[in-house]
C-alpha cells in the first residue's frame, strides 16, 4: 500500500471517529454505571433492538465468562428489553430512536462507546446473538485470554461467526427465555469456508456456512463475511469500519498468520436461526434498516418464505471448543 | 544445610506474597528484591506484611528492565545480601514472583542434600542453542547493546545492524567461554561465594554489562569457572514460546504439573488459584525422590510452538491463511485425480472405491454440477454440490474437501470438460497424484451421437484444453505426482496403468486385481477418429491407435490381469 492509500485510510478512519463523536448525541443515557468500571475490567459492547427473550441467557453467559460491565445501546425496543436492562447492576444503558442504518448499522454508536469508555481497555463488540468462544474457554477465563494476549503485544483478537441451527425447520422448536439457545441450534458446517483477502484493509474476507449454502448459492460474492475482530485492547484512535469486520488501523485486521503458522483465534457462535427468525426476518423486510437493502432477509425470505430447513446430514453437532478446533474453525495458536 | 531462596519480584506481588510465605514457613531463609518501579506506598506495605516473619529480609532495590543488566545486579545484591545474612546456607535457589513451589520444601532440601557439591544451572555454549531469539546468538557476546530493546527498538536495531556491517568482534575476558541458559539457578554457597569474590569480577562486570540479556549468561558463564560440578539443568519447570517469552501456567495444568514432579514451575497466572491453592496448601507426592520428569509439559509446548511456526498443513482458516508456497502442505492428505479413466471404463469409480477402498467421486469439477460419490448433493463438512458455489472458489472447494475428509482417502475424475481453474494450483501440489489418459475426452463424444460437425467442433477444443493441462504437467514447477498414457498405451494393455494407479494410490495393494473395470465398447471408434482427421482436425493426443478391434486386444489384456 502506497502512502496515498495510507493516507486515504486514515482520513476514513478519521472520518468514523468524527461520525462517532457526532452521532453519540443521538444516544440518551437510561442508566450509566461506568463510574464503577474498574482499571482491568473487560467491557462487552453492543447494540440492539426488541431482543428481550435472548438477555438473560446472553447476560448470563458473558458474565461467567468475566465481561466486567454491558454498555448497551437500545435503539427503540418496544418489548421491554430497555426496563429489563436499566435494572442490571452491570449494565449501562443508552437508548435512541435515531435510525440503525444511518448510524452505519450501529457501528457509529459502537465506536462512540468504544472511544469514550473503552480507552485501553479490552473490549468485546458482539450482537446479542453472538456467543464468544476461544481455546480453553471451559477452563480458563476471558480475562486470562486477555491478559496472554497483552503479554504477547497482541492487540486484537480474530473469531468466525458460526452460524448453528436446529434439525429440522428453524421454528420447530420454541425459544424460551434464559434457554442456552443451542440446545436447539445446535448444528453446524465445519468446513465449507472461502476465504481471500480484502486488500484494501487487509483483513480475511471469509463466506460459506449454511448461509452460503441454502440461501446464496446462485450468487456466492453476495454471502454473508462470516469474519469478525470482536476482541480488541481499544485506544481512541481505533474506528470499526463495516460492523466488527475490519477495524482501522489497518494493523489490527492481521489477526491471521501468512507464513504458514496459526495464529490463537476463536468463534461467535451465531444463534440467529431460532424460532424468532421468521418474525425478525419479516419485520426487518419492512424496516429495510439492515446492510445492503437488508439482501440478506430477502434472500431468505425468497429461499424457505422465511422458514428455512438448514439441516443436513454433514452438519456436525456442537460439543465444546476442542471440536472447534481439532474441525479447524478456529485455532490455540501458541498458547498452551 | 540448607536452601534459600532469593526471590525477585515486581507487581502484582499479592502471589509473591503468598509463596515468600510458604517458604518461609518451611523454614527457608528468603531474600527478596522488589523492582524499584515499585510505588513506595506498595512496597512499604508488602514489606509490613511480611515483617512477623524473621527469615524473610529485603535486598537494596534496583530498577530491573528485561534483557539489561540490571537483573544481574538485583541478583548480585540479594546474593551477596543472602550470603551475609544466613551464614549456613549450602544452597541459594533464584526464583521470581510468578514461581510456584509444586513440592514440600523438604524435599527439595532432601534433593540438595544428595547433591550437596552440585550447582544446578543450565549452562550451554552458544553454538549449541537454537532458541535465542532476533537471530542474536553469538552476536549477543560479540556486539555490544547500549540501546533499550523496549523503548528504543529503532536504535537497538540500527546499532545492531551496524555492528553487523562491521563484523564487530568485543573482546572477551580472558579465560571466560560464554554460556547460555536459563536465568532461573540453584548455587551452591561456594560457587556463588566464588563468582561474587572473584578478583576480577569489575573486568567481567564491565563486560557482561554491554551483552544481550547478561541474566542468561553471567551466572551461567561465570559458574563454569569456579563450579565443582554442574548439572546443567534448571531446578525451575519453565518454557518460552517461539517469541521467547514464558508460556504461563494455568489451573487446567494441574495434573500435568503435579505429574511433571519439578521443584518450582513459573510462570504462572496470577490469578490461577486453583493452581496455588493446592500447591501451597495439599502438596502431594507419590514418590518423595523422584527426580523432575517434565517432558510431557515440554511436548505440549513444543507442540505450542509447532502450531504457530508451522500449522497444520493443508488447513486455511481465519487465522491461518499462508501466502503461496508458504502452507507446509497445500493440501492435508495425499489424493487421486485421474483424467480419462472414466471415458474408457464403465463405472470407474464404483471399481476404483471396491478395489483400493478410497472415496472415489465422479467429476468433481463438471460444469452442471458437483458429481460427488454416491450421487450426494452434499459431503463431508457441508460441502455444496452446487457447481456455482464451488467455482466460487474452486482451490477453497478442493482444500476443503480434503480437509473434511482426513483419513480417506479422496479420488475423483477430471477432464477437459471440467473447470479448469484448479489446475495451477493441483499441479504445485505434492499430495495431488494425477493420472491421466490422453485423447480419452473423444470417447463420450463418440458415444454422444451428436451431430458430426458439433463433435468435430467439441473436439478441437477439448484437446486444446488437454494439451494445456499437459504441458502444465510437464512443466519443471509441477510438484504432483503425474503419469502419463496416451490412450493408445491403455488400450494396448489396460491393466499396466490401472494397476499402477490402484497401487499408487492403495498403498500396499498387489496385483493380480480381484476384479477389472469394464472398457467402453469401442466399436466403430477408429471410423469416427478417421472421419475427424478426414475433416482436417489432427486428434493428437491419443497416440497411434490400432485400426481394428481395439476392444477385442483389450479385453484380452484385461482378462490376463485379473488372472
Amino acid at each position: 500500500m502506497g502512502a496515498l492509500g495510507a493516507y486515504g485510510l486514515r482520513l476514513q478512519r478519521k472520518r468514523y471517529r468524527y461520525r462517532a463523536l457526532k452521532r453519540r448525541r443521538q444516544l440518551t443515557t437510561v442508566a450509566d454505571r461506568t463510574g464503577a468500571l474498574r482499571p482491568d475490567d473487560i467491557v462487552l459492547v453492543t447494540t440492539l433492538r426488541n431482543e428481550k427473550v435472548r438477555l438473560p441467557y446472553f447476560l448470563r453467559y458473558y458474565r461467567q465468562l468475566g465481561i466486567g460491565q454491558f454498555l448497551v445501546v437500545d435503539n427503540g425496543s418496544t418489548d421491554g428489553s430497555r426496563e429489563y436492562l436499566a435494572d442490571q447492576p452491570d449494565v449501562s444503558l443508552w437508548s435512541t430512536e435515531a435510525s440503525y442504518k444511518r448510524s452505519r448499522y450501529g457501528m457509529d454508536w459502537m465506536n462512540a462507546l468504544l472511544s469514550r469508555y473503552c480507552q485501553r481497555r479490552w473490549a468485546l463488540t458482539v450482537d446479542v446473538d453472538e456467543f464468544f468462544i476461544y481455546p480453553f474457554c471451559d477452563t480458563r477465563s476471558l480475562g486470562a485470554l486477555t491478559d496472554w494476549l497483552s503479554a504477547s503485544s497482541i492487540r486484537s483478537f480474530g473469531a468466525l461467526i458460526v452460524d448453528m441451527y436446529p434439525r429440522g425447520p428453524v421454528d420447530a422448536e420454541a425459544y424460551r427465555a434464559g434457554q442456552n439457545p443451542f440446545e436447539i441450534a445446535a448444528w453446524f458446517d465445519s468446513g465449507n469456508y472461502t476465504i481471500s483477502r480484502n486488500p484494501k484493509f487487509g483483513n480475511l474476507w471469509i463466506q460459506g456456512g449454511p448461509r452460503a449454502r441454502v440461501f446464496f448459492a446462485e450468487e456466492p460474492a453476495l454471502a454473508p463475511a462470516l469474519n469478525k475482530i470482536p476482541l480488541v485492547r481499544w485506544e481512541r484512535r481505533f474506528a470499526y469500519v463495516s460492523s466488527t469486520h475490519n477495524i482501522l488501523p489497518r494493523g489490527l485486521n492481521r489477526v491471521y498468520d501468512e507464513w504458514g503458522g496459526e495464529k490463537a483465534s476463536g468463534c461467535l457462535l451465531h444463534a440467529k436461526f431460532l424460532d424468532t427468525f421468521a418474525e425478525k426476518s419479516a419485520e426487518e423486510m419492512v424496516r429495510k434498516q439492515h446492510y445492503a437493502a437488508s439482501r440478506e432477509y430477502r434472500a431468505y425470505e425468497r429461499a424457505a418464505g422465511g422458514n428455512p430447513q438448514l439441516w443436513c446430514e454433514w452438519s456436525e453437532k456442537y460439543v465444546n471448543w476442542q471440536q472447534m478446533e481439532t474441525l479447524g474453525l478456529m485455532s490455540k495458536g501458541n498458547w498452551a | 544445610m540448607t536452601v534459600g531462596f532469593i526471590m525477585l519480584v515486581h507487581e502484582p506481588l499479592e502471589r509473591a506474597r503468598q509463596v515468600a510465605r510458604h517458604w518461609a514457613a518451611a523454614g527457608c531463609p528468603i531474600m527478596i528484591h522488589v523492582d524499584k518501579a515499585v510505588p513506595a506506598r506498595v512496597f512499604d506495605a508488602f514489606r509490613r506484611d511480611l515483617e512477623d516473619l524473621p527469615n524473610i529480609r529485603f535486598s537494596a532495590r534496583h530498577r530491573c528492565e528485561w534483557g539489561t543488566f540490571s537483573l544481574v545486579d538485583a541478583t548480585q545484591t540479594a546474593a551477596q545480601a543472602m550470603l551475609e545474612a544466613f551464614p549456613d546456607l549450602q544452597h541459594v535457589f533464584l526464583a521470581s514472583g510468578s514461581c510456584l513451589p509444586l513440592r514440600p520444601v523438604g524435599e527439595l532440601r532432601d534433593y540438595l542434600a544428595k547433591h550437596a557439591d552440585t550447582d544446578f544451572i543450565e549452562s550451554v555454549t552458544t553454538t549449541d542453542v537454537p532458541w535465542t531469539i532476533g537471530g542474536l546468538d553469538s552476536e549477543r557476546f560479540d556486539f555490544s547493546f547500549p540501546f533499550s530493546w523496549k523503548r528504543h527498538r529503532y536504535l537497538f536495531d540500527r546499532w545492531v545492524r551496524l555492528q553487523r556491517l562491521v563484523g564487530r568482534r568485543r573482546p572477551i575476558p580472558e579465560g571466560l567461554q560464554p554460556h547460555l541458559g536459563s536465568q532461573w539457578w540453584c548455587l551452591t554457597r561456594k560457587t556463588l561465594e566464588a563468582i561474587l569474590g572473584d578478583a576480577r569480577r569489575g573486568v567481567f562486570e564491565r563486560y557482561f554489562r554491554r551483552v544481550w540479556i547478561p541474566d542468561e549468561s553471567y551466572f551461567q558463564t561465570l559458574t563454569r569457572l569456579h563450579a565443582r560440578r554442574i548439572e546443567s539443568r534448571s531446578l525451575t519447570l519453565s518454557k518460552f514460546d517461539f517469541q521467547g517469552k514464558p508460556h504461563i501456567f494455568y489451573d487446567d495444568h494441574l495434573q500435568l504439573l503435579r505429574r511433571s514432579d519439578c521443584f518450582v514451575a513459573r510462570k504462572i497466572w496470577p490469578r490461577a488459584n486453583r493452581l496455588y491453592d493446592s500447591f501451597l496448601n495439599t502438596p502431594a507426592f507419590e514418590d518423595p525422590a523422584a527426580n523432575p520428569n517434565p517432558g510431557q509439559i515440554d511436548q505440549i509446548f513444543a507442540r505450542a510452538v509447532d502450531r504457530r511456526t508451522r500449522g497444520r498443513p493443508g488447513l486455511y482458516m481465519q487465522s491461518r491463511f499462508p501466502n503461496w508456497d508458504w502452507e507446509n502442505g497445500k493440501t492435508a492428505a495425499p489424493y487421486g485425480m485421474l483424467c480419462g479413466f472414466g471415458d474408457l471404463c464403465e463405472a470407474f469409480p464404483q471399481w476404483l472405491s471396491r478395489t483400493i477402498g478410497c472415496r472415489a467421486h465422479g467429476h468433481l469439477f463438471a460444469p452442471e454440477r458437483v458429481e460427488f460419490a454416491g450421487n450426494l448433493t452434499t459431503f463431508a463438512g457441508g460441502l455444496s454440490g452446487d457447481a456455482r458455489l464451488r467455482d466460487y472458489s474452486p482451490q477453497a472447494f478442493l482444500t476443503n474437501l480434503i480437509w473434511n475428509t482426513r483419513g480417506e482417502r479422496q479420488c475423483f475424475l477430471y477432464g477437459a470438460r471440467d473447470n479448469q481453474q484448479i489446475q495451477r494450483f493441483v499441479c504445485a501440489d505434492p499430495n495431488a497424484h494425477i493420472s491421466i489418459v490422453t485423447g480419452a475426452w473423444a470417447v463420450p463424444l463418440f458415444q454422444s451421437g451428436r451431430p458430426f460437425g458439433e463433435a468435430r467442433a467439441e473436439a478441437a477444443a477439448l484437446q486444446k484444453i488437454e494439451a494445456a493441462f499437459l504441458k502444465r504437467l510437464r512443466a519443471p514447477q509441477t510438484r504432483a505426482r503425474v503419469r502419463i498414457w496416451t490412450m493408445a498405451e491403455f488400450l494396448e494393455n489396460p491393466a499396466e496403468p490401472l494397476l499402477t494407479i490402484a497401487a499408487d494410490l492403495g498403498g500396499a495393494l498387489r496385483p493380480p486385481l480381484a476384479e477389472m473395470p469394464h472398457l467402453r465398447n469401442l466399436d466403430g471408434f477408429d471410423t469416427f477418429v478417421q472421419a475427424l482427421r478426414n475433416e482436417g482436425m489432427h486428434p493428437h493426443l491419443m497416440g497411434e491407435l490400432p485400426v481394428s478391434q481395439p476392444s477385442d486386444a483389450a479385453r484380452r489384456s484385461a482378462r490376463r490381469a485379473t488372472r
